[in-house]
């Protein structure tokens, strides 16, 4: 993991100086061109300054301004428990310092995301349509992916290198629409240029805008060819994470298989997520400028993995796939000497706890209400919803909303979170029949009960307290 | 003069290197004993959650009294266990005793709809997975801090100061032990 982390460090300081480099260039150019024969040094120090409030502002502000411009949702452990059960499991068999912050983004595409400038302050963002879709091992599979994003630094330098590539390209951009509004290559560059002299001051303005054509160019490749490598690292460390190869080989081929795009999504942030959001804009693009790796080419590896789920295994189905001997991860990494066996999949309960649907997983991270009327008709009521009662629309009883208690539930989670045990009091509920019948928990939640309820207690799925259930039918 | 200010550089520097050192094995050692508690945290969370799956479980299960009960027995003793080794043992019989559970759940498609079971069954698998990965993650810190007190030159200031190497988690299941590997080059 270490020896990972040290060689993705010092390929971004080569990437990040290389670029660098290109913007530096870029402004001594631009400046020169303008304001011979000294403006090369401000040029220089223009776009520095450009590049540094740019990083600034992504380093205090980048995970947020990316969670909002796609629509993200901070959510709690019950809108979605599975979800966050796979997220602490990644982040245990990480070591992760804290627990990521837990997204859903609403939308029905499949896709993922990690942010955050740490591994101590990171947020992992998955859409409502990948939650309906993937089942209890794919969940995991796509969650350890993210997770290996983050214990590799690669969000730290999407981010920034990001930015570095998005302040190479407005330069660039400004100063050829500058030159397009000034009439073209001509008058106003001729005669600032007159005072110093003609021929020199020509060529460096050609060569400016040969730079200022070519330097996005360059630095899209640079960063592209790197974000790609850093999917199969990731993909590597999913891997070793979950000891189950199949569970990201199947998530990514459901992801391939659909067809929705994510909205709103910038070009510059794509290579954060799981496969490609923009799949048929991607299309179109070269190999060479696409961010992500084939994704069959992915599962491909994913698939000839045999004999264990280390680094080593990776690198050689990684080599049987690709035919070449290109090395993807440190020599010191494929040494350790370590058996990591691949692990069975997990048993998963054919109707599923979860909410399947990306509607009612949408509804629940928007607040929805869901009351289970007794003649067994689920009804959602919206949180802008004002009267206490709800009427059922199938059979007409009148249902409590517990309105009052909702704060308080929001109360509990948030202690909850805070790492408070749950305490038990040991409420008793008596059974006044053997129908339908709900009461409310200590917490607030409303509970329910089947006819086929059996058992002699019941713990809220909100607050985790357990309430004695007295049986009258038996006594 | 020069050569004194020199020589006082010297040390310094070395006294650095060496405290970094240092700190570097104590935050390691510490790593290997926060996942190590990690996995006792998930140990407990396991006992816990198995009274609410019995008692769920009990209602729609009337012939499997027995499977049920070993569970309970496999929790009172795992709970009971003194010394690691015994530790150990007892929570693997348990995790045998769980999965035998699970298998059995299959036969009973009345339980299998129980939201309450379902979300019970959803932290049961959970928290195996949780003590799974603990253990994993307990190996690895092992191995980066066993090889830290080993290697030169770290293993010189891990014999002064009395670094001890740590010991692997080792897996009771034959079968979970080893798998063979795939020559690699
Ligand atoms: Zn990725
Ligand atoms: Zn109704």
């Amino acid at each position: 993991m270490w020896e990972l982390i040290a060689q993705n460090r010092r390929r971004s300081w080569w990437l990040f100086l290389a670029m660098g480099a290109l913007l530096i260039g870029l402004g001594y150019a631009i400046g020169a061109t303008y304001a011979p024969p000294n403006g090369g040094v401000g040029g220089m120090i223009v776009a520095g300054i450009v590049w540094l409030v740019l990083s600034l502002i992504s380093y205090s502000s980048g995970a947020s301004i990316m969670l909002n411009s796609v629509g993200a949702k901070e959510v709690t452990p019950d809108i979605h428990p599975q979800l966050f059960n796979v997220v602490e499991e990644m982040k245990i068999a990480a070591a992760l310092p804290k627990m990521p912050k837990v997204y859903v983004i609403d939308s029905p595409a499949l896709n993922a995301f990690a942010t955050g400038m740490k591994p101590e302050n990171s947020a992992i963002a998955v859409t409502a349509g990948l939650l309906s879709r993937m089942n209890r091992d794919e969940l995991q599979g796509v969650v350890a992916h993210e997770t290996g994003h983050i214990t590799n630094r690669d969000v730290q330098f999407v981010t920034f290198a990001g930015v570095m590539l998005g302040a190479i390209v407005i330069i660039s951009e400004i100063f050829l629409r500058g030159l397009w509004y000034s009439g073209g290559s001509g008058r106003r560059l001729g005669s600032s240029r007159g005072k110093s002299g003609g021929q020199g001051g020509a060529i460096i303005a050609v060569a400016a805008v040969v730079l200022a054509i070519l330097a996005p160019i360059m630095a899209r490749l640079l960063y592209f060819a790197i974000s790609r490598r850093r999917e199969y690292l990731a993909d590597a460390t999913a891997v070793r994470l979950t000891r189950y190869p199949e569970g990201l080989a199947s998530a990514l081929e459901k992801i391939a298989n659909s067809t929705e795009d994510l909205p709103k999504v910038n070009k510059a942030i794509a290579p954060m997520f799981i496969a490609n959001p923009l799949k048929r804009a991607g299309a179109k693009l070269s190999d060479l400028t696409s961010t992500h790796p084939p994704i069959s080419q992915r599962i491909r590896i994913l698939r000839s993995i045999a004999g264990g789920s280390g680094y080593l295994e990776y690198q050689s189905a990684f080599n049987a796939v690709r035919g070449k001997g290109e090395r993807i991860l440190p020599n010191s990494a494929l040494d350790q000497n370590e058996a990591v066996p691949i692990r069975p999949p997990a048993a998963e309960p054919k109707p599923s706890g979860q909410r399947r649907d990306v509607n009612d997983i949408v509804r629940a991270v928007n607040g929805f209400l869901f009351l289970n009327c007794a003649c067994g008709l689920k009804m959602k009521v919206p949180p802008e919803y004002q009267k206490p009662t709800v009427t059922c629309p199938r059979c007409g009883t009148v249902n409590q909303i517990p309105t009052a208690e909702l704060a308080a539930v929001a109360a509990v989670l948030e202690t909850q979170r805070a790492g408070a045990a749950p305490e038990q009091p040991g409420q008793v509920y008596r059974r006044r029949g053997s129908g339908w019948e709900s009461f409310r928990c200590g917490c607030g939640r409303t509970l329910q009960l089947s006819p086929a309820f059996a058992g002699d207690q019941i713990t809220c799925s909100n607050c985790g307290r357990v309430t004695a259930i007295e049986d009258t039918k038996d006594a | 003069m020069l050569g004194f200010l020199v020589l006082v550089g010297l040390i310094v520097v070395i006294v650095v290197w060496l405290v970094g050192m240092y700190n570097g094995l104590v935050g390691l050692r510490n790593a290997v004993k926060n996942a190590w508690s990690q996995i006792d945290v998930q140990l407990k969370r396991r006992h816990d959650l198995i009274p609410n799956l019995v008692e769920t479980a009990k209602g729609y299960m009337k012939h499997e009294r027995e499977t049920l009960q070993a569970i309970t027995d496999a929790r009172s003793r795992a709970m009971g266990a003194g010394t690691v080794g015994e530790k150990a043992q007892a929570e693997s019989a348990l995790s045998g005793a769980i999965s035998k559970f699970m298998l059995v759940v299959e036969n009973y498609p009345d339980l299998k709809a129980n939201q309450n079971f379902l979300a019970l069954q959803e932290e049961l698998t959970s928290t195996e997975n949780k003590i799974a990965f603990s253990r994993q993650a307990y190996n690895d810190a092992v191995m980066t801090y066993n090889n830290k007190t080993q290697m030169f030159p770290s293993n010189i200031i891990a014999g002064m100061f009395n670094f001890q190497a740590s010991e692997f988690f080792q897996v009771e299941d034959a079968a979970e032990r080893k798998t063979p590997k795939v020559d690699f080059s």
